[in-house]
């Protein structure tokens, strides 16, 4: 049962054939089988899952509607604030804090019956593409546990290709949902900025943030985006506008007469063979399927980097201002005759790994006078540029194609030291978030000479999300018709039996 | 900071700012900057009390608490 899809598990459900609380037991059961090894998780809420669990089971059983993803279990990324679960971001300054609060996706997934089994591992704060930023260890691939599952969220990718959770929420500042998703062979979706609320969500880029959805099919990744999205007042950036028809689009996959555009300057050199020759095979079968396949030039994606480079860390020089030592966290240092200033910078120096300090120096430096202009300033150029490569690019294509990373997952530790090295994964997602549009990575292989998961990145106008899942869906089933199985079918058995 | 992790970063600083000072090439003074994706306006709300947290919720995480506040380390009369 638990290798099924969401979408199966609630049919299965809806029929009687299992009870939630049996379907959430299983997932419990495969956690403790496996995650010694995969690391995906931080913190499991046993109890209050499988209270969740039977309170829908009850619901179901007295002839309540319940809603489609009702029962099934789910994996929470750990920036989330839960209320009185300890979320820590990864970090060590978080350490123990159990939040007073839900966030209001939090509340979407509970009043949905969804089961959240627990928090997932991240890099400290969302920043990096490994999870080896991790105060708690990094988390390991299911598909050769010597290998970076991705990040920042790289738990929840991880959750969902062993098995432990058909379902994951996760965060995309610069990749973040989508980078994790290609490297472990699983659909992430990044939505339209404002489109998924970021109430309770801890802030690291506040005009980059985006929550969005995680699955093991297009179709479960639509089912719940619709559940995570929408207004919400108590996020001054949430878009007042109906949530995109995404469900509708994902059941209806067609790319017949759709004009997709393969951005020129995200393939080619610096992007493994392997990840290439998957990537040209779906836009083989993108073409055959019926969509017209067009060659779009995006000239200043080549600054994207350096930009978000610049953007994100004085943002998050900001916003990671709050962990003072004061209110909730961490405190160090507190003895008679401290003063507080002290107590601050003591605990920042435990509290903060080495790329979150990294970051905020360098956001400091960025917005610093005197260097503003030159730094932060011309960034913000950078993104004005970007913003007007894709209006054009869109003028031509319904959505955009790229391959979602320049390579496969690479060995935990091999770029830990290479702070350069690291930000070039998220060279192709990075402009999608510049531009606060939507994007999504779906399986499309195995490269040739590792074995290893590549993605197909999509990417849509804003608040055209349903796009997305209409080629992705239509992508998928192509791909399942060559396959004639999904991909992570082919993933190697962990622990004992599969 | 320590003094090692100090030169660690010291060092690396160097070369992330080297990479990122590529910006500076496009970004001529024609050019209006972007702070945020989508546009964006004031968002109010009546002006009607409405639930919150209770003080015990906003003290849970809190270091150190004492008569319902937060107990802070010493913030005046320093040297």
């Amino acid at each position: 049962m638990i290798t099924r899809s969401a979408h199966e598990m609630s049919e299965a459900m809806a029929s009687g054939e299992i009870t939630s609380e049996a379907l959430t037991q299983q997932h419990f059961d495969r956690i403790a089988e496996v995650d010694a090894d995969v690391h995906a998780f931080l913190y499991l809420d046993h109890e209050g899952a499988m209270a969740q669990a039977r309170a829908v089971d009850k619901a179901r059983a007295n002839g309540e509607k319940v809603g489609p993803l009702a029962g099934v279990p789910l994996a929470l990324k750990d920036v989330m604030v839960q209320k009185g679960i300890p979320t820590t971001a990864g970090s060590k300054i978080l350490e123990g804090w159990r939040p007073p609060y839900d966030a209001t996706v939090v509340t979407k997934l509970k009043d949905a019956g969804i089961v959240i089994l627990g928090k997932t591992n991240m890099d400290e704060f969302a920043m990096g593409s490994s999870t080896e930023n991790s105060a708690y260890g990094p988390t390991h691939n299911p598909w050769d546990l010597s290998r970076i599952p991705g990040g920042s969220g790289g738990g929840s990718s991880a959750s969902l290709a062993a098995f432990e959770a058909p379902l994951a929420i996760g965060t995309d500042t610069g990749g973040s949902i989508r980078q994790p998703a290609a490297v472990t062979g699983t659909v992430g979706v990044k939505p339209t900025y404002g489109g998924v609320s970021r109430y309770g969500l801890i802030a690291f880029s506040s005009s980059l943030d985006q929550a969005g959805p995680c699955a093991r099919t297009v179709l479960d990744a639509a089912l719940l985006h619709e559940v995570m999205a929408g207004h919400d007042p108590k996020d001054a950036t949430s878009i007042n506008a109906p949530v995109p028809q995404v469900v509708h689009a994902a059941r209806n996959g067609n790319v017949k007469g759709v004009k997709i555009g393969y951005v020129k300057e995200l393939n080619g050199e610096g992007y493994q063979a392997g990840v290439r020759s998957c990537f040209e095979e779906s836009l083989e079968l993108l073409a055959s399927a019926g969509a017209e396949i067009v060659e779009v030039s995006c000239p200043n994606f080549e600054y994207a980097l350096a930009s978000y480079y610049l953007i994100a860390p004085s943002e998050c020089s900001s916003n990671l201002a709050r962990f003072d030592a004061m209110r909730y966290g961490l405190r160090v240092g507190d003895e008679d005759g401290v003063s507080a200033e002290l107590v601050m910078n003591l605990t920042r120096e435990v509290g903060f790994g080495r790329e979150v300090k990294r970051r905020v120096i360098l956001g400091t430096y960025a917005l610093s006078s005197g260097y503003y202009d030159a730094y932060y300033g011309s960034a913000q150029k950078v993104r004005t540029l970007i913003i007007e490569d894709f209006t054009k690019a869109f003028s031509k294509a319904d959505v955009l194609v790229s391959p979602t990373t320049p390579t496969t997952a690479f060995k935990i530790g091999d770029k830990v030291d290479d702070p350069l090295a690291m930000y070039l994964n998220d060279i192709a997602t990075i402009p999608v978030n510049m531009a606060g549009i939507g994007g999504m990575s779906l399986p499309c292989g195995l490269a040739p000479e590792d074995g290893l998961p590549v993605g197909f990145q999509i990417m849509a106008p804003a608040m055209q999300d349903q796009r997305l899942y209409s080629v992705g869906a239509a992508l998928e089933a192509e791909l399942l018709t060559k396959w004639g199985a999904p991909l992570l079918s082919q993933i190697p058995a962990l622990g004992g039996a599969k | 900071m320590t003094d090692s992790e100090l030169d660690h970063l010291a060092t690396e600083m160097d070369v992330i700012l080297n990479a990122v000072a590529r910006v500076q090439e496009v970004a001529t003074p024609d050019i209006k900057p972007t702070s945020h994706p989508v546009p964006i306006s004031n968002v109010t709300r009546p002006d009607v009390v409405v639930s919150s947290l209770t003080p015990e919720q906003a003290l849970s995480g809190a270091p150190a608490k004492e008569d319902g506040r937060f107990r802070v380390p010493q913030i005046l009369g320093e040297e």
